[in-house]
């Protein structure tokens, strides 16, 4: 097979760059594959690794510094027949560790090469992740006071199926990088490499030195015992086909009626672990079923589990555009936490306000008519509060038919909560009211 | 529906085929939605590990021939800066959903604001312009994801959907059917003769040929010329930054989206967008029916700035009013386009939407002043 090297760029490394045998070592191995150019993405980031894409004729993609396995992950996985090389140096390493990392757990075929010269050749001979502490580096003496990550340590750690480490004058390098090429998951080869224009003046290593640096920090040669598994890009594309379609997005036919002309808000002030957001949401598909322009507004904590849980749900018979409540119609009463959230809407109350208040639930004072309701004396959980409540919230706001809001329920809620959920409606619907019906 | 399940909505029916994402409030339910949907369309969704790899795994894709997006609030923005960059100077097509909160910084995750106006269209390196589409609900964020895709493909750049939490999560009905579905646009893919991944036509946009594909393509985040190796000769520099700004600033009429709603004698403009423009359009309704003159302007293009559409809408009046959920950052762009009139500015970013009410105190104070 021909070379797939670039002949219109030919490499431009300094002289003696460990990076130039990396070059031809890589390309070698592209030809005992067999591969085309347009078989092959060369995936690069920054600084004199990041050069490498253009020295081939393959197709290339050169981003910003350690992010190139991300962007070789997207190639990969849109285009799975692609054979994608990432290569960063040890600055890309460093900067991208997280990427790194999440590519050994992910384990698609992608191969990287780190192309280790223990500096930031580029931009001065700095210390990177990767020098050694009796170096002498661009970055004083800072390089002292940490330890040097081992790549291959590292990855094998993070799940890599397939690490390599070799010098860059080692014999089988190109055999190594064809077995890397060949593996089918994520294969790592970290090149230990020369770096002539920063590291070498002060730091006088040969060839030998280098060989001698690998077999300390030990030699890698390919599949990590235990680290063996299911390739990404096959394992997507396999639970893909099984996916099933799971949105429904047919719309709603209205069908039933409500009694409401103009807007009528309605706060739920709840706490975390009361179906307040449920019963918002069944108040809203009532409303929805019966032809209704809805919007449901929602506040709860972040710490899901605990503190207020509010919905805000405004019903209109006319298209709503300010889908916040300035005056609310209806509060509906349930835990001190939802009441403590809204401190300032008692004072927007008027005596039209309809307040279904937990007898338990303390609240300040306003203007509205309160329907003090003894949940406890009811024995209704506290879990049960908020959907007994649209019962009593239909009834004495006539907005809905207690029988429209059942059959709403009975359409909408999942098969487990239904039974329940229109027993607690007819109950809550049976509580006496603050004054007579309008229905 | 909410605005972000409008989100997905809209990006399947644009033909997105890859989602990356992190997860973050209030951006999280679309990671979620797409998950749902495109698996089993044969798309893919990746939960990557970061802000920089969702945004880099998009990249990656959408040069490899997907459509592809991507969807964030603010800090995950943040982090996202540097390869907007990239998709900027290396013309990839990505499509930014930005559900912004309450800011700076972490802020208040479940509280929304629109403060990161001008972050989408500055918030990167070198200053080239993007597209930045605003919706007031959840009909918009379907409209505008799909127009959102259809220029991102045809541009060849970013285009942010701006969002915010008050549209991304509060639910409401939505007549589908009433819905403005715009025609799908694909990118221009090149036909014959040797290919030169960055040489453009008098549009401005190159023709694009996928990276993985048969022919052999060269992509680079570093300056370049037609060829897509890196250069350091000025005029190659100088002709790409002026095309990379030419071929989006140019087709602003093209797409400046906008609801108008005119007022005959009225002597004051209100301009909105967002979630704000909601709360205007009910202050409107209210001022006029109090015998305000009033003439609204809802921007939906944010970015490039819809000059002629400004210039047009002020023409009558002898003062603006400006509200936006910040604390000042559209108006700017307004004062500068309607110079000299006066424009006037109010602005909440306390985390609740502001009320009809406030809008029409303050355009009443604006207009006796």
């Amino acid at each position: 097979m021909p070379s797939l090297l670039n002949p219109s760029r030919p490499p431009v490394f300094c002289p003696g760059c460990s990076h130039e045998r990396s070059l031809h070592a890589l390309d070698k191995a592209f030809q005992r594959l067999h591969r085309q150019p347009h078989e092959v993405v060369i995936v690069s980031d920054i600084g004199c690794s990041g050069l490498f894409d253009v020295f081939f004729a393959t197709h290339a993609f050169h981003g910003l510094h350690g992010r190139a396995l991300t962007y070789a992950t997207g190639i990969k996985l849109a285009q799975p027949h692609a054979t994608v090389v990432a290569v960063m140096g040890d600055g890309g390493v460093g900067i991208g560790g997280a990427h790194v990392l999440a590519a050994c757990r992910r384990n698609l075929d992608l191969t990287l090469l780190v192309l280790n010269n223990f500096n930031f050749g580029m931009t001065g001979g700095q210390a990177s992740c990767t020098t050694p502490q009796d170096a002498h580096t661009g970055s004083a003496f800072l390089n002292t006071l940490e330890t040097p990550l081992d790549v291959c340590r590292t990855v094998a750690a993070a799940g890599a199926p397939f690490v390599v480490r070799r010098s860059v004058y080692s014999q089988d390098l190109v055999e190594k990088l064809l077995e890397a090429l060949r593996y089918p998951g994520f294969a790592v080869v970290d090149i230990w490499g020369l770096c002539p224009g920063r590291y070498l003046k002060a730091n006088p290593i040969s060839p030998k030195d280098m060989d001698g640096m690998v077999a300390r920090a030990g030699v890698w040669d390919g599949v990590v015992a235990g680290n063996e598994r299911r390739e990404y890009g096959s394992a997507y594309a396999e639970h893909r086909g099984h996916a099933p379609f799971v949105e429904d997005w047919k719309g709603i036919e209205a069908q039933g009626r409500a009694n409401l002309v103009g807007r009528h808000g309605t706060l739920f002030l709840g706490a975390a672990g009361e179906r307040v957001l449920s019963a918002g949401n069944l108040w809203a598909m009532a409303a929805v079923r019966a032809g209704l322009h809805v919007t449901q507004k929602s506040d709860y904590n972040i710490t899901v589990m605990r503190g207020p849980s509010i919905a805000e749900v405004l019903l209109s018979s006319d298209p709503i555009d300010y889908p916040g409540i300035e005056e609310p119609d209806a509060v509906v009463v349930l835990a001190r936490e939802g009441v403590e959230r809204m401190a300032q809407i008692w004072n927007r109350l008027s005596e039209r306000t309809l307040v279904i208040q937990a007898a338990d639930v303390p609240v300040p004072k306003h203007a509205g008519r309160t329907l003090m309701v003894d949940f406890k004396a009811l024995d209704i959980a506290r879990k049960n509060r908020a959907m007994a409540s649209l019962g009593m919230l239909a009834r004495w706001t006539g907005i809905f038919s207690i029988e429209d809001l059942v059959q709403a329920a009975a359409a909408t809620l999942a098969p487990s909560q239904r039974d329940g959920a229109l027993q607690l409606l007819r109950q809550g619907a049976a509580v006496p009211g603050p004054g007579s019906p309008r229905k | 529906m909410d605005g972000n399940e409008a989100v997905v909505q809209g990006a399947v029916y644009a033909g997105c085929r890859f989602f990356a994402g992190y997860p973050i409030t209030p951006a999280s339910t679309i990671l979620s939605g797409m998950l749902n949907v495109l698996p089993p369309l044969g798309g893919i969704v990746l939960q990557a590990e970061d802000e920089m790899a969702s945004i880099g795994a998009c990249l990656g894709a959408s040069m490899a021939g997907l459509k592809a997006m991507t969807a964030t609030s603010g800090p995950g923005l943040s982090l996202y800066s540097e390869n907007i960059s990239f998709a900027v100077g290396s013309e990839i097509p990505l499509v930014i959903v930005h559900v912004m909160r309450q800011g700076p910084s972490t802020g208040a995750a479940t509280r929304g604001a629109d403060g990161d106006v001008h972050f989408m269209r500055w918030g990167h390196s070198g200053g080239l312009p993007v597209v930045v589409l605003a919706p007031t609900g959840p009909a918009d964020c379907f409209t505008l994801t799909v127009h959102a895709f259809n220029l991102a493909e045809r541009l060849r750049c970013p285009v942010f959907v701006a969002s915010s939490k008050d549209i991304a999560m509060t639910r409401e009905t939505v007549d589908m059917e009433r819905v403005e579905k715009p025609p799908v646009v694909d990118r221009k893919t090149h036909a014959k003769g040797p290919f030169l991944p960055f040489e453009a036509g008098p549009s401005g946009v190159p023709a694009f040929l996928p990276i993985g594909g048969p022919v052999p393509v060269r992509q680079t985040s570093s300056m370049h010329g037609p060829d897509g190796y890196i250069t350091t000769n000025p005029e190659v520099i100088q002709s790409l930054v002026e095309r990379l700004q030419y071929k989006v600033e140019s087709q602003i009429d093209t797409f400046s989206f906008y609801d108008w709603d005119p007022q005959p004698g009225a002597s004051m403009l209100l301009v909105a967008y967002g979630i704000t423009a909601r709360s205007a359009r009910e202050a409107v309704l209210r001022l006029r029916a109090r015998g305000h003159g009033v003439s609204f302007l809802v921007l939906k293009t944010l970015w490039p700035v819809p000059e002629k559409v400004l210039l047009s809408a002020a023409e009558a009046v002898h003062k603006v009013m400006v509200v936006e959920a910040n604390l000042g950052q559209y108006v700017h762009e307004v004062r500068r386009v309607v110079c000299p009139k006066p424009v006037h500015f109010f602005g909440l970013m306390c985390g609740r939407m502001m009320t009809p009410e406030e809008i029409v105190q303050e355009v009443i104070r604006a207009q006796s002043s």
